[in-house]
């Protein structure tokens, strides 16, 4: 994960270490084939030639790229223009988990502040009701938001015996339900770092700022925020990585007009269209924003922990 | 081994080094049977180093070390016949009072009901015996301590190394531990080695104090050799509190210096070996060795004005700005009072010097 | 005393959006949990409290097709969790005992890989992995996916509890003649018990609730109980699925609770 758990902890002692060599070789050897070679094998197939019913021909291909970029027309004859169907599902996709993102910003900072202020013998019992969804079946759990979501779902049969609406609200199928299912999803990764920011801040900080005659929402905003925004930053990370390659709430809130690159990914394998060269392609694509959005994010938080 | 009795641990030359950085430097120390001696020094001088390399746990850079005639600073800590009270005493959490101190007896060799029987006996003569179905956690911090002390030695190791055991005692119960330490030392005759950064404690427990500073030996000696004839501005400084003058060395006759200070007054010391006419060193004077009169006695004298009187229960600390020279501590006892005198602040006076006072110190 | 307002710790409706929060994450757990009891045929209509759904999972029509798919993946879960614990123990000695080495860094960016990567991209190589070696697809490349990525969550609560461990307790171990060997198992394992409980807890509801990575390299026929339900989903949510998510969702609850409370067991005081 991102934050300070990328140097793996500094805390170490050197005990075993004539043995360490042996204590890695399994974690070694599992994740080299099971996690790195995968991975290189998808950057294979991306380049081969794809065949009809899945699978791949082994003959080198740039047609998963051409596709994913330019189109040529309907015979493929065409000089070569920009292709939008893809690049559209890739900036929607973006789009939606930003917008996620920034949901559970909005919920997951006050949450954190607030349970990081509360007396510390109550603060883990929080912690532990804000995480406990998150360890519930992220399947369930999306079933169970499309079934509370439904027209004629439980939200809209309370609202209507209110009387606050007259009909029931369209949220399913629309960019808001995928928005919350992705925040339903992921808001845990918000609120733990920010928490641990929070919980690590000195408030001496705040009453020096009070003393000094700065209001408490200046005091957020040029004192606390600055101090806590490395959790803040790591919280959004961890919410929009996962969310830019969410399958399950855009296939199950978002329907078919809201398709996002995790059901072009698993289309593209499972569904009817079978290009696997074309859905390793896009992975790749994938895979390389995510990179570099975390390279980005290291590059940012090693400085600021330089100049602390 | 040419010497008729043994030294309990031989260091010979032994250096440490954690890549470019130097922790200790060439030390050489021996250390006698039976004996109780402390590595004194504040953190970061190397004491725990040399202590941790003793028990095993750093690897000897250079040199070697010996225990009673065998080399062992290749063995690993199993294999060393050494025990260590450790500073967080590091009781096993997770055991009973008696598994903790049956550990070791056990991982000699023994069998597990011989282990038991060992450890009872070592709980009884560290009086805990009631205790020893208990948890680590349910004792006080001077409950554990005294289980450190018994898990340690119920192997019946041939040296006994304590580091900083007393620290996390509060003072009352600090000194009672001092006492009962040194009694065990005597009663079960194992050599202790003992790592501390409190001079008092060193002062009131050892036989012999290795003073250590910046990975160096500073001063080895008894007690009374350490405070009464410190040997450099270190020693003087570090062990209990000291008065300090610049001084120009002039003659040096029948074992006693004069020198003068650097507006001319002239006083006489003894003199150390390696100082030199001609030297510019430091002298020590302890504030105890100093007394006050309002004309110079038949001693040397310092004329100055008292600037403050500290009461501090058994003594009153007197401090003097010397007319030549810096501020000066003076230390009467309140059992002296009789024949000691106490000026007022602001009052002139003069401050001497007991009979061989002073010290010459190598910087 | 001081008016809430004059407490420069607080803020004035963080409080209520904190509760707001806990309901948005637990109503609609909730809200499947209460329908799940429904006597109707119907989702929608509310027709009394009953167990005829929970007994329809056990009996009814689909309850073969359920069974096999819960035995598929409480096996997977079981083996996934205990090999991967095992490996991430092994790796947590070695990352927080091991000294400071050139491979470490890399050692860690390796383990934690399978968090980095999204989910979906580690379905894509995998399935593109067994198919490039020739690996036919069943329990078997579920089994061994799951066990590579289990290993973080696995890996995570071990070593911060070994960080958590004083060395000096080995320390005395190894002055109190025992072996490396014997300082591991007799002083470090015991004390480490917590974490390693609650990593293999985590790596097994990791395990049981996979969906994406099942899915795609499960060969064809063979299910586990996400992607029976996910296929059950697919044609509309019917009441017998609640009961099975509210069966699940109690065991995942169970667990992670069980977790919490043996990674709170501080066992070094």
């Amino acid at each position: 994960m991102a934050g300070g758990a990328a140097s793996g902890g500094s805390a170490t002692t050197d005990t075993y270490k004539d043995a360490r060599g042996w204590l890695l070789m399994p974690a070694w050897s599992v994740l080299l084939v099971l996690s790195l070679a995968p991975v290189f094998m998808m950057l294979v197939y991306s380049f081969l030639t794809k065949e009809f019913r899945g699978g791949v021909i082994w003959e080198f291909s740039l047609a998963a790229y051409d596709q994913f970029f330019f189109d040529r027309g309907l015979f493929g004859d065409d000089p070569p223009v920009i292709e939008w169907t893809y690049l559209t599902i890739f900036w929607r996709s973006i789009w939606q988990a930003g917008a996620a993102t920034i949901l559970s910003l909005l919920i997951g900072f006050p949450t954190a502040y607030y349970i990081a202020t509360r007396p510390e013998n109550v603060r883990p019992v929080w912690l532990f009701l804000i995480t406990i969804p998150y360890w519930v079946n992220l399947l369930i759990r999306t079933v169970s938001m499309k079934f509370l979501l439904r027209d004629q779902g439980p939200l809209n049969d309370l609202l209507m015996s209110t009387g606050l609406i007259s009909e029931p609200i369209h949220i399913i199928n629309t960019n808001l339900a995928v928005q919350l299912g992705l925040f339903y999803s992921y808001l845990p990764f918000m609120v733990l770092p920010i928490y641990a920011a929070v919980e690590r801040y000195n408030f001496a900080l705040s009453e020096a700022a009070a003393d000094l005659y700065a209001n408490k929402w200046v005091t957020l905003r040029r004192v606390l925020l600055p101090a806590v925004k490395p959790g803040v930053v790591a919280g959004c990370i961890l919410v929009f990585v996962p969310s830019l390659g969410a399958f399950l709430a855009p296939d199950l809130l978002g329907g078919a007009k809201n398709f996002m690159i995790g059901s072009l990914i698993e289309e593209q394998f499972k569904g009817n269209a079978g290009n696997w060269p074309f859905g390793a392609a896009a992975s790749m694509v994938l895979l390389t924003m995510v990179l570099i959005i975390l390279l980005i994010c290291a590059r940012q938080q090693s400085k600021a922990g330089k100049e602390v | 081994m040419n010497d008729e009795t043994l030294s309990a641990v031989d260091v010979r030359d032994a250096v440490k080094r954690y890549g470019d950085f130097t922790a200790l430097k060439t030390i050489s120390l021996s250390i006698k049977d039976n004996e109780f001696f402390t590595l004194l020094g504040p953190s970061g001088c190397g004491k725990t180093t040399l202590l941790r390399m003793i028990a095993g746990f750093e690897d000897v850079t250079e040199g070697a070390i010996f225990l009673y005639g065998d080399e062992i600073e290749n063995l690993p800590p199993h294999q060393r016949p050494v025990n260590t009270v450790f500073q967080n005493y590091a009781l096993f959490p997770q055991m009973t009072i008696l598994d903790n101190v049956a550990f070791g007896v056990e991982m000699r060799g023994n069998s597990k009901a011989e282990a038991r029987r060992r450890a009872g006996e070592m709980l009884e003569l560290v009086q805990l015996s009631q205790f020893s179905s208990r948890k680590p956690s349910q004792l006080s911090g001077g409950q554990q301590q005294r289980v450190a002390l018994a898990r340690a030695l119920a192997p019946e190791p041939k040296v006994l190394l304590l580091d900083e055991p007393l620290s996390a005692l509060d003072l009352k119960l600090r000194k009672a531990m001092q006492l009962e330490l040194k009694h065990l030392q005597r009663e079960t005759g194992i050599t202790f080695i003992f790592v501390t950064h409190d001079q008092e404690e060193a002062l009131t427990m050892s036989d012999r104090i290795a003073v250590m500073s910046a990975g160096e030996l500073q001063q080895l000696g008894a007690p009374t050799d350490i405070y009464e004839r410190p040997h450099n501005m270190f020693v003087a400084d570090f062990i209990g509190e000291t008065n300090l003058l610049e001084v120009s060395v002039d003659k040096i006759a029948q074992g006693r210096a004069t020198c003068h200070l650097g507006g001319g007054h002239e006083l006489t010391c003894n003199q150390v070996d390696d100082i030199g006419v001609g030297a510019k060193v430091h002298m020590s004077i302890r504030p105890e060795r100093l007394f006050m009169s309002d004309i110079p006695a038949e001693a040397e004298s310092l004329k100055g004005t008292v600037k403050e009187n500290i009461f501090a229960g058994t003594d009153i600390t007197t401090i003097v700005a010397l007319a030549e020279g810096p501020d000066f501590i003076v230390r009467t006892s309140n059992s002296d009072r009789g024949n000691k005198r106490i000026f007022e602040p602001g009052t002139e006076m003069y401050v001497n010097m007991e009979m061989g006072a002073g010290r010459l110190l190598v910087d | 005393m001081a008016t809430p307002g004059n407490d420069i710790k607080s803020y004035p409706g963080f409080r209520f959006i904190t509760i707001a929060c806990l309901i948005i994450l637990y109503a609609p757990l909730v809200v499947v949990t209460i329908y799940s009891f429904n006597a109707s045929k119907s989702i929608t209509v509310w027709e009394g409290l009953s167990l005829h759904w929970y007994a329809d999972v056990f009996t009814g029509p689909d309850s073969g097709k359920f069974k096999l798919a819960a035995r598929n993946s409480f096996v997977i879960a079981i083996i996934a969790a205990s090999v991967s614990t095992a490996i991430a123990t092994l790796a947590a000695t070695a990352m927080v005992r091991g000294g400071q080495f050139k491979l470490r860094t890399v050692s860690f960016g390796l383990i934690s890989l399978p968090l980095m990567v999204p989910e979906i991209v580690t379905a894509v190589a995998t399935l593109i992995f067994f198919n490039a070696i020739g690996f036919d697809r069943g329990l078997m490349t579920i089994l061994v996916a799951h066990i590579a990525f289990c290993i973080p969550f696995a890996y995570l609560p071990i070593s911060a509890r070994m960080q958590g461990i004083e060395d000096t307790y080995e320390q005395a171990a190894m002055d109190l003649y025992a072996t490396k060997r014997q300082a591991f198992t007799k002083i470090l394992m015991p004390l480490m018990m917590p974490g390693i409980i609650s990593g293999f807890l985590l790596a097994f509801i990791v395990s049981l609730d996979d969906f994406i990575i099942t899915n795609f390299v499960k060969g064809a026929g063979v299910e586990t109980l996400p992607t029976a339900i996910f296929g059950s989903v697919k044609q509309g949510i019917k009441p017998n699925i609640m009961a099975i998510s509210t069966m699940l969702l109690g065991l995942s609850i169970v667990m992670v609770t069980i977790s919490y409370f043996v990674s709170k067991t501080d066992n070094t005081k």
